[in-house]
């Protein structure tokens, strides 16, 4: 079983108009950012997207929604992205805001095969329109329910063969979880290795849940606010 | 005389104490962390995956894979840890977080606060604001007492979509600390020089003043 692919637009065979995409990051940190370039140049349209954020305007997740790529966003904040804002309050695209950690463990219970839990986020907001409410211990909580996807793009610092990956501080967020929640699991590394070379003890993701593995290339690693003392 | 922004943050810091982890929203809250006590420990929690959260970077020195969930460059303490989403909501609802403040466009008289939209203006997402209320135990708003338009932030009843339900149980504005108590905002301290008339007059919910205030000392 060879994992391995060679770069990001074989990585993405069977990506097809209409499917749930999972995209890791948080902001603009720890992106899939060759798998989206191949996605944008790709023009796949009517993807239903789920990713912590939308991008920024010209660059990650941003490019596939200028061009009209994303039929429907699953996100807990958007507020970098003026296009986003611009066809989400026009009708364009579809969205779904979900409180942020119940975004994250929706995601995380898609990978563990838990079909719904509850949590009390978003109780007595419009988050809670539809939903179950059940009393647990004295406060009200809401029914979730798992989310998975037909793909999910992760990115890692390293990776080796087997699909082991290890992430990079604060870039591993929810490449973690949807790692796991993908029928086919894409990771891009910036260090692809020989299976073994990685310590068994430092593995974030297990590679099990990685069905194919490249190398990027050209890591931009944009920064949104480089602040500095 | 109001305070501004780094007041508000360095009255907030006399709420800390030693050994609290504490999230800060994104706003006047990040301040909080240029005012922690000398000696005290206080351990900085990050939603988007660090505990121990550091002062900015030196120039040149930016990580583009060390950020706060405000998105800004950081470093990380001796002592950090990094984790995936699904763990740090798990130290949030889970009660681990000693602390959260964050901000707000309203809050209402029985703890409700509404701070992710207006709704056919401002569309920017709930982040983490939502887990964080409902499940901090103890949760601090850090605002300015009126809003651009000189109208009260601390309101009856919220106007705007909410992120969360009775959940605040202290603010701190520019003008006052008040604690939300069973009938109101409880007035509990006046910023340097300003009258518990000017906060009645900038207070639309009910205002309950008990006996003298005292102004609050820095």
């Amino acid at each position: 079983m060879n994992k391995v692919v060679k770069n990001a637009e074989e990585a993405i065979q069977g990506v097809k108009s209409g499917m749930t995409l999972m995209l890791g990051g948080f902001g603009l940190c720890g992106i899939p950012e060759n798998s989206l370039k191949a996605l944008a140049a790709s023009g796949i349209k009517n993807l239903i997207c789920i990713s912590n954020n939308a991008g920024i305007d010209d660059f990650g997740l941003g490019v596939l929604l200028r061009d009209h790529q994303l039929k429907k966003m699953i996100a807990s904040y958007v507020g970098e992205n003026k296009e986003f804002e611009r066809q989400f309050l026009s009708g364009e695209l579809e969205v779904e805001l979900n409180p942020q950690g119940t975004l994250a463990e929706r995601i995380r219970a898609g990978g563990a095969g838990i079909p719904a839990f509850f949590v009390p986020a978003g109780y007595g907001t419009e988050v809670a329109e539809g939903k179950e409410v059940r009393e647990f211990n004295g406060k009200m909580h809401l029914l979730e329910t798992a989310l998975t996807a037909d793909f999910a793009f992760v990115k890692a610092k390293y990776g080796d063969y087997s699909g082991n990956l290890i992430y990079n501080n604060t870039a591993n967020n929810f490449n973690n979880m949807m790692a796991s929640a993908g029928k086919i699991t894409i990771a891009e590394v910036e260090e692809l290795v020989p299976t073994g070379e990685l310590d068994p003890n430092q593995i974030h993701t297990p590679g099990i849940f990685v069905q194919r593995i490249f190398q990027g290339t050209n890591y931009e690693k944009r920064i949104e606010f480089e602040t500095v003392s | 005389m109001a305070l501004d922004k780094n007041g508000i943050a360095q009255r907030i810091a006399q709420e800390l104490q030693d050994g609290y982890y504490v999230n800060l929203g994104i706003g006047i809250p990040t301040l909080v962390a240029n005012y922690i006590p000398e000696g005290m420990e206080v351990t900085l929690q990050s939603e988007n995956g660090l505990l121990g959260i550091g002062p900015f970077p030196e120039k040149g020195k930016a990580d583009p894979d060390l950020i706060n969930a405000g998105k800004q460059t950081v470093t990380a303490l001796k002592g950090a840890s990094f984790f995936d989403s699904a763990t740090s909501f798990a130290m949030i609802r889970g009660g681990h977080v000693d602390l959260t403040v964050l901000g707000a466009f309203e809050v209402s008289e029985n703890g409700d606060i509404a701070s992710w939209k207006i709704p056919g203006k401002l569309v920017k997402g709930m982040g983490g604001a939502m887990d964080l209320v409902a499940s901090a135990k103890n949760i601090i708003v850090a605002t300015t007492h009126t809003n651009r338009k000189g109208e009260s932030k601390l309101l009856r009843k919220c106007t705007l979509p909410l992120t969360g339900v009775a959940c605040v149980k202290r603010i701190i504005t520019d003008l006052a600390v008040l604690d939300i108590v069973e009938k109101g905002f409880k007035l509990i301290e006046r910023a340097p020089g300003v009258s518990t008339e000017e906060i009645k007059h900038a207070t639309e919910g009910i205002l309950i003043i008990d006996g003298e205030i005292p102004e609050m000392k820095f």
